[in-house]
């Protein structure tokens, strides 16, 4: 197990114009459990695919355990890492595929058998120990994927590449179970890449978002979700997404559709593009407190309704609790206290004063 | 109550077209040579039934047996080369890039050029006076002569068929190779396999079908050939490169012996039809074990 410290670490395809990676300084603990989440084709993969040795960085270094594996191929690293899609050895069985990464790594025949029958039990797969491999379901290929990530208990770190695409729903959630567990119980660091956020907040202790090539912020998930440092933080994570409002600065006071808003800064010389962040659920509806709201669409998800509207053409979201009537021409209000102001989208206050 | 279905033999003049094409290609040209097979003729167009005596006696033949038995020599040479070389070619063969159609075109340049110019080629290649490969042999004090000495002659045969057909299990392997996804040879650099280890879990696998199609071809090819034999040896020196085909040929438009010919080519056609089904039942039931396999478990 290891740390794993990236420093200044960038990468560009070649011949490819832009930086698939713009440069980064990270530094993630031993023994944790970090979500590495993104929209489809922010640089998720290639960073995981940078931390294996699968891709050597164009600039930059990796660190494991302030060692620097940069030069390092993959096998030396000692790093499991699971792929999206299924990959199995269809001539192999069930068993005999559990045990390759540690064959090929001359581990002691008995030794070989205790971790299989261990991994076979983890993922359920005992009664299939000795089927041809290629005989299996999707959701079973991929458990042997992951069964050779988990049979290798000496390993830096495991890194998943969404793992669990091609799983079924309700396989899934049993899969994230049962990996927090073996976290738990081996303190692997694992680095888990998803662009799913409830997959991410539901396995990591720490969640970095990342955004066109770049990490715009690290941090818990109630962090994630109460001071996004980033618009697209705010608007990736939650459903619906935090409310980006355009608004004008005066003094100490942001002023939105007529609206002046208290902040807990005086910006003395606004120049920047300045956006206000709240929450859909921090959004009060009453009958004539605040804005009026044009409403568009109300959506029933069960424990909330979504309100959807606008103000002075501002598309806004607002959640409210089931059963709670919701009135024919409603006012909105913003609890200040969870107010956040952005400045060309990062983050430089929040609202304040009441 | 039954409903009556309407009949409409309109339809068979539909299939007309294949029919009539399908026999003069294939069937009436084999009933013939089945006519011939069991009849026996002195002359005047009389012939007359004589069972499976010709059978009997090219079975019984002690030149049929060497026939068959240098022929099989000389396909199982063939695939125990060609089909190793081919694999080995075509994973060394770059995945991408320029080097890609250069190899394709290069590979594919043997293919293109006519059997009996093949066969011209390394005629006069191996030729001891005015032959590339003859001469400089010769001039380096090597005994190389195809035309007199007999293990010459065969390994003149199997280097031509090796230039020219090892191209096509190449070119099978490659497309079999480059179908892998890259994320399979990732899954075995995390799991540490050997090169070895991926040719032998992930690669070979993977282009066992192919690879099944390019040993039939080659065995079908290689125990019918004909044309560049007849021109590098003509069947000699002596005997030893007389193959089926040639026998047959010999014995059919040579010595006009149309019964025996027809019988022989009869045994032939089903010893081609047997080796075919025999290789691709033992290639295939791999598959059939995994899957009977699987059946049980569930």
């Amino acid at each position: 197990m290891a740390s794993i410290q990236l420093q200044s670490l960038a990468h560009r395809y070649p011949l490819a114009p832009d930086y698939a990676l713009c440069s980064m300084q990270q530094s993630w603990s031993d023994g944790g459990a970090y979500a590495l989440l993104g929209p489809s084709g922010c640089g998720k993969t290639t960073l995981l695919n940078i931390i294996s040795g699968l891709l050597r960085p164009s600039e930059g270094r990796v660190l494991f355990n302030d060692i620097d594996v940069t030069d390092l191929t993959t096998e030396q690293r000692n790093i499991a890492q699971v792929f999206q899609f299924p990959v199995v050895y269809d001539t192999m069985t069930v068993a005999e595929n559990l045990a390759f990464p540690l064959r090929n790594r001359g581990v002691a025949k008995n030794e070989i058998e205790k971790r299989v029958a261990d991994a076979l039990q983890m993922l359920d797969l005992e009664e299939r120990a000795n089927d041809r491999a290629r005989s299996l379901t999707a959701d079973d290929k991929q458990k042997i994927s992951l069964g050779r990530g988990l049979v290798r208990t000496d390993v830096q770190a495991i890194l998943f590449d969404e793992p669990l695409t091609v799983i079924d729903p309700h396989l899934k959630w049993q899969l994230r179970t049962e990996l927090k567990k073996i976290h738990q119980r081996f303190q692997h660091t694992m680095i888990y890449v998803t662009h799913d956020q409830t997959e991410a907040l539901t396995f990591a202790d720490q969640v970095i978002v990342m955004y066109e090539g770049a990490v715009v912020q690290i941090g818990t998930p109630q962090q994630l979700f109460e001071t996004p440092e980033h618009t697209f933080v705010g608007k990736f994570i939650g459903s619906p997404g935090m409310n980006v409002l355009p608004c004008e600065i005066d003094g100490n006071e942001a002023v939105f559709a007529g609206k002046r808003i208290p902040l807990d800064r005086t910006i003395d010389n606004p120049t920047a593009r300045f956006e206000l962040g709240i929450r859909p659920e921090h959004i009060k509806l009453s009958t004539g407190d605040g804005m009026p709201l044009t409403v568009t669409a109300l959506e029933d998800v069960g424990r909330h309704v979504i309100v959807r509207g606008e103000i002075a053409g501002t598309q806004v979201s607002a959640l409210v609790k089931d059963g709670v009537a919701i009135p024919e021409n409603p006012y909105v209000s913003f609890d200040s206290a969870h107010i956040n102001l952005y400045a060309d989208d990062y983050r430089v206050g929040s609202g304040g004063g009441g | 109550m039954s409903i009556q279905k309407v009949q409409n033999n309109k339809a068979w003049f539909m299939v007309m077209p294949v029919l009539i094409l399908v026999a003069i290609s294939a069937i009436i040209p084999l009933m013939t040579v089945v006519n011939y097979s069991v009849q026996d003729s002195f002359g005047n167009n009389e012939f007359f039934w004589v069972g499976t005596e010709w059978f009997q006696e090219v079975l019984a033949s002690e030149r049929f047996h060497n026939a068959l038995l240098r022929t099989l020599l000389f396909s199982g040479l063939i695939l125990a080369i060609e089909i190793p070389l081919g694999i080995l070619i075509a994973l060394a063969m770059p995945k991408r890039g320029w080097g890609v159609s250069v190899c394709l075109v290069l590979m594919a340049l043997p293919l293109l050029i006519p059997w009996n110019v093949v066969g011209t080629i390394w005629q006069v290649f191996g030729r001891v006076d005015i032959g590339l490969l003859g001469h400089g042999l010769a001039s380096l004090g090597i005994d190389y002569n195809y035309a007199q000495d007999n293990l010459d002659a065969w390994l003149t045969l199997i280097l031509m068929d090796v230039w020219h057909w090892t191209s096509l299990v190449v070119l099978l392997c490659y497309s079999g190779l480059v179908a892998i996804p890259e994320v399979y040879y990732q899954a075995a650099r995390i799991d540490g396999a050997s090169r070895w280890a991926v040719f032998r879990f992930i690669q070979l696998p993977k282009i066992k079908r192919v690879l099944l199609i390019a040993v039939l071809l080659r065995f079908m090819d290689s125990f019918m050939i004909y044309t560049e034999p007849f021109v590098v040896t003509g069947g000699g020196p002596g005997n030893v490169t007389t193959f089926l085909s040639i026998d047959l040929v010999q014995m059919a438009l040579g010595q006009f012996d149309l019964g025996p010919a027809a019988a022989m080519s009869l045994i032939y056609f089903l010893i081609i039809l047997l080796v075919c089904w025999v290789f691709y039942t033992v290639m295939t039931s791999f598959d059939n074990d995994e899957q009977s396999n699987s059946g049980g478990a569930q």
